[in-house]
């Protein structure tokens, strides 16, 4: 097992640094530069800013020594926060976008597990129907409908939640968790459906049902593990895409997070930010699919056996 | 006064293509302490109907229109989901044909052979234990202690229907539903499992329902036999009565669906098609590991239009013999000469012009077809691969091959689930012709169907390999089988051969102990 996680580990070299590679000529590939405006600078000071951030020096150079600065952990400064480092400011949105994201994950798992294993006892009933239709709505509704229909219907016609913030009032957090999370609920429900019932259909359930033990001890001790393990595997895609659409919701509702920071940067064309919240982003990712699939070979110890000789 | 006591049962289905009577109006008797086997091939509703006793089938679409099945004093069908429930794993058990998917792969097997012993009579888990390892003992696993909290996948098939047993017995029953136990097994295998079954219902003096569609099967184990076709019960007796003088015509077409016989030997002396030499194909199996010999050292020839049958249990070689010959999996050492060229060095064009003069019938009719394809695109794909036919005589072509694999042109439009199993390796065995090759490897082509089905796929392949005037290399666990279709059989043993002959040779003075082995396995070997 051990050995499989190294290796994973050691492959996600490679794909950060491809990542690396890419966004940085990518963004200097866009026109414009971080330092042009309206207003014409002066050409001595673009010229000392440019000397200041490294811009003067040929692109390859300036390549090689943001990959030394990486490896010391230096995402370097940003353009347009004089005198803060693309470091701090990661640091200053991370938490509020985690957190956001952990409860978007666990608004997806619950929700979605629950609608999926719920409708897929009774496949083509009321009791499937009305869960997957509105699952179905979940996935068509874009998070940028969903969220203001949220904030009208629950905050400012029944006045039950706040409608904006962030840790600020009591309950400030339901909506945007809801918002972000919806969508994946929705995935998540139609996966553990399919999931569940193909299981149900598995030899091995009859097996049970022959022991004579009662249908809520089948699904849950005999169906649930193996149904949800498709679940499971997208854990990880679905972690990369919440991060990702976090920066609507963010904007929707006033949260102080990471994914404005990151939309801004590239509006700026902050290249350490874009550059620096990129790696963050995909190194993450890159953990979480790990995390994913350690957590669904430790549910399947067919798998299990394999990583362990791997 | 009998244990189970069934009476006009009658179970229907309701289909997209209306009611369907699975089961019509049938009623047989289990006497406690005696074996009855209930036989026929798919489809017929013998397993229906015993699903329907413990209610174990989906409803809808299922319906249990009439009938009565007395259990102890009790009518089965009238009870309730909850009474029933109380009688499913305790009274009554059941094990099922395949060992592969009946256990649950997440769970270990010792956490799964306690759920019925704690749930129906709630003893501790301690308890329960200690009772599993009592009967995993019992029903023949080495070191129950250390397997007790393996998972199934690191058991073989023999192993796991062992398991099942155990399973089945931790409540002691007094009535076993046994559906196909033996069916996905290798013979050797299914020669243990029976002698099991048999062992363990005269120890415990237990009824026992034996579904097969195999009447050899049964020959040695059955008190009271009960055959069925298309929902009917249509004999019914004592295994004397059946095997020595049956009447219904089904009854005498299952019994001479039994392989027995061999082939007459062929006359002339022909040139060798193929010479096998030192063949070697080694598995690696990770740093450090000794590679799995599957083949090891093995050398024979084939002669233009001989069938050779290669027998072995599982893990024995003889599939890898036949895909190392088509160059599927790849060779380790030795060589492989086909009509004078060495196919291990082929590559490219070459190889693809060996391929079409050799070709491979799978075991898994359902598995080795592709799904999403119709007949017509499964054969004709081949057909235009390989240059046989053009755009324009490629249906002349399909039809041809339909023709000649007995199926219906009217079907060529159809996808295969729309075929029952025999069907399906009817197609495969068209596909394998369609290059028109002159040497066929079919791995295990009929031990995935009914005995019956068997016999005339058998038939057939027999048939069209005199019509294409073939080459064959017939792989498969069954001795019986193989001494009905092939010339020569070579015995194969862990990776080695041990013995060749003509079948006749091999029946009658077999040289090896391992030959010996395996015709004691063969089931019913006292009807051939």
């Amino acid at each position: 097992m051990w050995r499989f996680i190294a290796g994973r580990l050691l492959q996600a070299i490679p794909v950060i640094l491809a990542v690396i590679t890419v966004t940085f000529f990518l963004v200097r590939v866009a026109p414009g530069g971080p330092f042009d405006s309206e207003k014409a600078v002066i050409p001595e000071v673009k010229a000392a800013l440019e000397a200041q951030y490294r811009l003067d020096l040929p692109l390859g150079q300036q390549y090689l020594a943001y990959l030394q600065d990486l490896a010391r952990g230096e995402l370097g400064p940003s353009f347009k926060y004089p005198g803060r480092s693309v470091n701090e400011l990661i640091a200053a949105g991370l938490p509020a976008t985690a957190e956001l994201g952990a409860y978007a994950l666990l608004v997806a798992v619950v929700l979605g597990g629950l609608a999926g294993v719920v409708a897929s006892l009774k496949p083509n009933s009321a009791q499937d129907y009305i869960p997957m239709s509105v699952a179905m709505i979940g996935i068509c509704m874009p998070t940028f409908l969903l969220g203001p229909l949220l904030v009208l219907v629950f905050g400012i016609h029944l006045e039950w939640l706040p409608v904006a913030g962030w840790g600020d009032i009591p309950g400030d957090k339901i909506l945007p968790s809801l918002t972000l999370g919806a969508a994946y609920a929705a995935y998540i429900a139609r996966l553990s459906r399919a999931g569940m019932l193909e299981v149900m259909s598995q030899d091995y359930i009859r097996t049970a049902r022959a022991k004579g033990l009662p249908e809520w001890q089948v699904v849950t001790r005999h169906a649930l593990r193996g149904g949800l393990i498709p679940v499971v595997a997208f854990l990880g895609p679905a972690f990369a895409g919440l991060l990702a659409g976090s920066f609507v919701v963010e904007t929707i509702f006033q949260i102080p997070g990471l994914g404005r920071f990151y939309v801004q940067a590239a509006f700026n064309r902050d290249y350490t930010m874009i550059l620096g919240t990129t790696v963050f982003l995909s190194t993450l990712i890159v953990l979480f699919n790990l995390l994913s699939d350690i957590l669904a070979a430790w549910l399947n110890p067919r798998l299990r056996a394999q990583y362990g000789e791997a | 006064m009998p244990l189970l006591s069934v009476r006009d049962l009658q179970v229907d289905f309701t289909t997209r293509n209306g009611r369907i009577t699975a089961v019509n109006r049938i009623g047989f008797n289990v006497e406690p302490g005696q074996i009855t086997a209930i036989i026929g091939e798919s489809g017929s509703g013998k397993s229906v109907a015993c699903y329907s006793l413990l209610g174990l089938l989906p409803t809808p679409p299922a319906s249990i229109e009439s009938g009565s099945a007395v259990f102890d004093g009790r009518d089965l069908l009238q009870m309730s989901e909850r009474e029933l429930r109380e009688i499913r794993g305790r009274d009554i058990a059941m094990i099922f044909q395949d060992p592969m998917t009946c256990l649950n792969p997440y769970m270990t097997v010792g956490n799964q052979l306690v759920e019925p012993l704690i749930y129906h009579r709630k003893v501790t888990r301690a308890q329960a234990r200690e009772r599993a390892l009592e009967l995993l003992a019992e029903v023949g696993l080495r070191d129950p202690q250390a397997t007790i909290d393996q998972y199934p996948h690191q058991f073989s098939g023999g192993m796991r229907q062992r398991v099942m047993i155990a399973m089945a017995l931790i409540n002691e029953p007094r009535l076993l539903i046994a559906d196909e136990p033996t069916t996905a097994l290798d013979v050797t295998i299914q020669a243990q499992i029976l002698e099991l079954i048999a062992e363990l219902q005269r120890k415990r003096n237990i009824g026992v329902i034996f579904i097969s569609h195999d009447l050899s099967v049964v020959a040695d184990i059955a008190d009271d036999i009960v055959v069925m076709e298309k929902g009917h019960v249509v004999e019914r007796g004592d295994r004397q009565a059946i095997f020595q003088a049956a009447e219904h015509p089904y009854t005498q077409k299952l019994l001479a669906a039994i392989p027995a016989g061999s082939k007459p030997p062929a006359d002339a002396v022909r040139e060798d098609l193929i010479q096998v030499r030192n063949l070697c194909t080694w598995f690696p199996q990770g740093r450090g590991a000794e590679p799995l010999r599957a083949v090891d050292d093995v050398s024979f020839t084939v002669q233009r239009g001989e069938v050779l049958g290669l027998v072995g249990e599982s893990g024995s070689g003889k599939s890898t013999i036949g895909r190392s010959l088509l160059r599927l999996v790849p060779v380790t050492s030795g060589e492989v000469l086909f009509d004078g060229t060495d196919v291990t060095g082929l590559a490219g064009a070459g190889l693809k012009q060996m391929r079409r003069r050799m070709q491979m019938i799978f075991q898994d009719p359902y598995a080795s077809l592709n799904p999403r394809m119709s007949v017509y695109d499964t054969l004709a794909e081949p057909l235009l691969l390989h240059g046989i036919a053009t755009r324009k005589t490629v249906e002349q072509g399909v039809l041809q091959l339909m023709d000649d694999v007995g199926l219906a042109r009217a079907f060529v439009r159809k996808y295969p689930h729309e075929f029952s199993g025999g069907q399906r390796q009817r197609i495969a065995i068209g596909r394998a012709l369609a290059t028109r090759p002159e040497f066929v490897v079919a791995d295990e082509p009929v031990s995935a169907l009914d005995v019956t089905i068997q016999a005339q796929i058998l038939e057939l392949m027999l048939e069209l390999g005199r019509e294409y005037g073939l080459t064959m290399l017939f792989v498969s666990h069954d001795l019986a089988v193989v001494r009905h279709i092939a010339d020569r059989i070579l015995v194969l043993y862990k990776g080695r051969v041990v013995e060749q002959g003509t079948g006749d040779a091999l029946f009658n003075a077999p040289q090896e102990d391992y030959t010996r082995q395996l015709l004691q396995a063969i089931p019913g070997r006292g009807l051939l």
